[in-house]
């Protein structure tokens, strides 16, 4: 079933990765349209290689190179910088980072926004991007709300089973492209040693993308 | 980044003294390193814009280097510096690096905003 317009709000280059790259990557091969509002710029990521390929200077546009190779094996649309700081999200001003993302949503007008499940999200930048987008959303008139499709790490958590499981095989390569593009941040070998985890088991895992609707009140 | 030339990072250090200075100073274990292991105490901190100006500042005489600046009245001190930027001749842009390219921390001076 095609949907139209799709709003992604993430808090860092590669936050797409792993929850919805095959997701997104399906719903364009289906004809929608997709905004994706990426908080940062990773400014504080520690992956910084040995010996360094950068630094904290020379890490954000490094990082935005990456993000934008992603965003083109992906086939996103239309990608903005929204020049939030690696780190701080959850102290931003509530009125000031809901505001921006209220803004967002007014002019895209989307059917279906992906982001994090607040308070599962393990890093706290993701914690308070999915919570940003919730309290947005919450407080839209209830006809008017997007549907609200969130990730949460891991996938056995108290929150039940996910709604939306995705089998993304036939998009797999635009998977492990947008995976190879944050070069920065992944490298195959370390990802499976720090998940202790075979390659099979690792591509069979990575086939399946489950999203959790958020249950708004009212 | 190279790794620190102890003399060369001393005289960059030397030629930023008494100036107002934009510092950036990190330490980091990483945020999901309590994730992975419960029995961590997640620890970490950054400055990032702060002004400053020191009178007289020294790094240590080997890797991973400590870095001291003395200030009107207070201090600036890291550990665990062992590479810099070379090519940056008008900032001084320090960082902590580990064998499996993770940085844990980071010292950066520049007369302009970072």
């Amino acid at each position: 079933m095609k949907i139209d317009k799709i709003l992604v709000v993430l808090p860092h280059p590669d936050d797409e990765v792993f929850p919805m790259s095959g997701t997104l990557a399906k719903h364009i091969s289906e004809g929608s349209h997709v905004t994706y509002a990426c908080l940062t710029l990773g400014e504080m990521g520690r992956n910084l290689g040995n010996p360094p390929f950068a630094n904290r200077v020379s890490l954000p546009a490094a990082r935005e190179i990456e993000l934008r190779k992603s965003c083109d094996v992906i086939g996103i649309q239309d990608l903005r910088l929204l020049g939030f700081h690696d780190k701080t999200i959850e102290f931003e001003p509530y009125t000031y980072i809901d505001g921006v993302i209220r803004e967002i949503i007014d002019e895209v007008v989307p059917d279906v926004i992906y982001t994090f499940y607040p308070g599962y999200g393990v890093h706290p930048d993701h914690n308070a991007c999915g919570a940003a987008v919730i309290r947005t959303v919450q407080a839209m008139s209830h006809n008017t709300r997007p549907q609200v499709l969130c990730t949460a790490f891991p996938t056995d958590n108290d929150l039940g089973k996910p709604q939306v499981v995705n089998d993304i095989s036939d998009f797999i390569d635009q998977k492990m492209g947008a995976l190879k593009s944050h070069s920065s941040q992944f490298r195959i070998p370390d990802l499976l040693k720090s998940w202790n985890e075979e390659e099979e088991v690792f591509m069979k895992r990575i086939k399946k993308e489950r999203f959790w609707i958020y249950p708004f009140e009212n | 980044m190279q790794l620190i030339d102890r003399e060369k990072v001393q005289a960059r250090i030397d030629a930023l003294k008494g100036i107002e200075l934009y510092i950036h100073m990190e330490m980091t274990m990483g945020a999901y390193t309590s994730h992975r292991d419960q029995s961590v105490h997640p620890a970490s901190n950054f400055i990032k814009n702060a002004k400053i100006s020191f009178e007289h500042g020294m790094i240590s005489e080997s890797s991973p280097y400590r870095v001291g600046l003395k200030m009107n009245g207070g201090w600036v001190y890291c550990e665990g510096m062992t590479h810099w930027d070379d090519k940056d001749e008008n900032r001084l842009i320090l960082s902590g690096n580990t064998k499996d390219g993770k940085l844990i921390a980071a010292l950066q001076l520049s007369k302009n905003p970072f």
